[in-house]
């Protein structure tokens, strides 16, 4: 909502664009590849992912302009490290704040202060905070610049019927209504997917009791990014309140509703400037500001128990919807997209079989499902739903006045990378553990001598070999698309990966570890690439 | 060493309910663990220990009349 006197989309630093119908309607009904429904970030990112692998899309967008509900913030490391992948980083990093802590505050008494994972190793950093509107407004820049993805605003799927080797969807734009058939579909469309209604699907799972109001403002003060969450404030007694920083002095605010507090009534102008107002006091804040955008809120864990039916893929929040505590919903979404999207890049070039697509579910689900794990922790603590966790949140932040172990309790356990351990394209870990990344999690980076390992890692697979791999042949049909990157056995991505000489790792497109050999040889690896391109089998070491 | 002995602890822990009352025992008592498990490296025991408690959760009977 906006304030009185504003209209829907105006806002106090963002423009948005208008974006027109198709206008050429020769070609509109020509067979593509893949189809992606929402292009919202999810689906932008999806669509330069096939575009990576040479793979034409069609995005189709209901509305004709970005997102103004949904207003995601916080992007994380493994975000950017996409985006690297997808070769469109800067923009996010000329623009984005980022950050690496926060401080919590009990009755305006500090009880925590966090740090997320950073070392010089890591080419960006745990955080960015950056307002939904620039993420798909940089997306959209780098959509509109490539020849392969042909966006159609204004243009709404109406229905989706199953073909032989595909879909034929039915879009209906303001000049009228065409088929459109497509081998492919991801469904982008967002928390109310209405492809996830069409195939006759539903979420399944919880929902949380407490309702949170989110308001964006713009006030001028220069201070370090950081994030902070009060608890139980004299301005708002029993209640909490999230405060984030945002590029181009815009500030989100977010505070819980009491119980019983009427939500109509919580939403109106005033009673929202009067919330403002009372955090900014709490945490000292007198600067003037201007009111942009609300909303409110409530915390769910809810997802899909396949995200693929047939033909169709559900990515981002049409397969689940996650709580904000630990920012996971758009950071699991661009993961969704460039997973789906490396792959059925493969599958279309024939480089891979079609079995290599069943990965996607439980990889992508098992994160949701951690995600859940975790944001459900956070989600107890500040919106506890029980008088049990309520006696042990209020236990726990009354001692970490003076017991600094219990303000751990409070800390928000931020995004990070899920290992696929059970996944069928990761090697069944036989080995003892070295120490090093194992098959499924997410590869480390490491700071090089000149740039990072990432920077040099090949646009496909890549094999990181610590000396003289014996056998290794890179004109075999198997490893045809494999980059080799040699390493010396002693170095600093030795040491990070805890490997010695003839050791090797098979890293993922999306970055994520597949097998580990501490004396790798060549057989061995084509045999384990062979297995991962046929996709079903569970490769042995 | 130590001077203080499970009769003390009784006393201690009575002290505190009563000076909690009624409103606040729960949170001084859940304090209380947390304290404790915090000191405890063996945190499996002290989640067996926790459990053992939820055991005959019964006190003796009430012999007020009204």
């Amino acid at each position: 909502m906006r304030p009185a006197g504003r209209a829907e989309l105006e806002s106090l630093y963002f423009t948005y664009p208008q974006f027109d119908a198709p206008r050429d309607r020769a070609s509109l009904s020509k067979e593509i590849p893949v189809a992606i429904a929402g292009a919202g970030p999810v689906g932008m990112t999806a669509a330069l992912t096939l575009a990576r692998y040479g793979i034409p899309s069609v995005l189709l967008e209901k509305k004709s302009t970005f997102n103004d509900g949904s207003r995601a913030i916080c992007v994380a490391r493994s975000s950017y490290n996409l985006f690297q992948r997808l070769g469109i980083e800067k923009p996010f990093l000329d623009k984005g704040l980022p950050w690496v802590s926060g401080r919590s505050f009990f009755r305006g008494r500090q009880i925590l202060e966090f740090f997320m994972a950073d070392s010089p190793d890591e080419k960006y950093r745990p955080m960015y905070n950056l307002e939904q509107q620039y993420i798909e407004a940089f997306l959209y820049d780098a959509v509109a610049k490539s020849d392969l993805i042909d966006m159609r605003w204004q243009s709404e799927v109406t229905g989706v019927a199953d073909k032989a080797d595909g879909v034929t969807l039915s879009i209906e734009d303001p000049h009228g209504t065409y088929k459109l058939p497509a081998q492919w579909l991801l469904a982008a469309d967002g928390a109310h997917s209405p492809i996830r209604t069409m195939r006759g699907y539903r979420l399944n799972g919880e929902n949380y009791e407490g309702r949170y109001v989110i308001a964006d403002i713009r006030l001028e003060r220069d201070c370090k990014v950081e994030r902070f969450a009060l608890f139980d404030p004299d301005s708002r007694p029993g209640g909490t309140v999230l405060i984030h920083q945002q590029p181009d002095n815009i500030w989100r605010i977010d505070y819980q509703l009491r119980d019983g507090e009427a939500e109509k009534k919580a939403l109106q102008e005033d009673a929202i400037r009067a919330g403002v107002a009372a955090a900014l006091s709490e945490v000292g804040f007198n600067e003037p500001w201007e009111l942009e955008w609300w909303s409110v809120y409530s915390a769910n864990t809810l997802l899909l128990d396949d995200y693929r039916d047939g033909r169709v893929f559900f990515i981002g929040d049409s397969a689940h919807i996650v709580p904000i505590f630990g920012v996971r919903g758009l950071n699991n979404g661009f993961t969704d997209a460039h997973n789906i999207g490396w792959k059925l890049g493969y599958v279309l070039n024939g480089q891979a079989d079609p079995a290599i697509l069943d990965s996607y579910t439980p990889e992508r689900r098992g994160a949701t499902l951690d995600v859940f794990k975790n944001a459900s922790k956070s989600a107890r603590f500040m919106t506890p739903h029980s008088r049990g966790y309520r006696v042990m949140r209020d236990a726990a932040l009354s001692l970490a006045l003076d017991h600094p172990f219990a303000g751990e309790f409070a800390n928000p356990r931020n995004m990070t990378p899920y290992t696929y351990a059970a996944s069928p394209l990761t090697q069944r870990l036989m080995l003892p553990e070295n120490g090093g990344p194992v098959p499924g999690a997410a590869a480390p980076n490491v700071q090089l001598e000149d740039g990072f390992l990432f920077d040099r890692l090949g646009p496909d697979f890549t094999l990181l070999a610590f000396g003289e791999i014996p056998g290794l042949d890179l004109r075999q049909r198997d490893l045809g698309m494999l980059t080799l990157l040699q390493q010396p056995a002693e170095g600093p991505v030795a040491r990070a990966y805890c490997a010695g000489q003839g050791g090797a790792y098979l890293i993922r497109p999306d970055l994520h570890v597949a097998a580990r050999w501490p004396h790798a040889d060549g057989s061995k690896i084509a045999e384990f690439m062979k297995q991962v391109l046929a996709g079903g089998a569970r490769p042995n070491d | 060493m130590t001077e203080k002995t499970m009769e003390d602890v009784y006393s201690a822990l009575a002290d505190g309910i009563d000076a909690a009352g009624p409103e606040k025992e729960a949170l001084f008592l859940a304090k209380t663990v947390l304290l404790l498990a915090n000191e405890n490296p063996d945190t499996d025991r002290v989640c067996e220990l926790i459990r053992s408690a939820c055991d005959n959760l019964d006190g003796m009977r009430s012999n007020s009349t009204s």
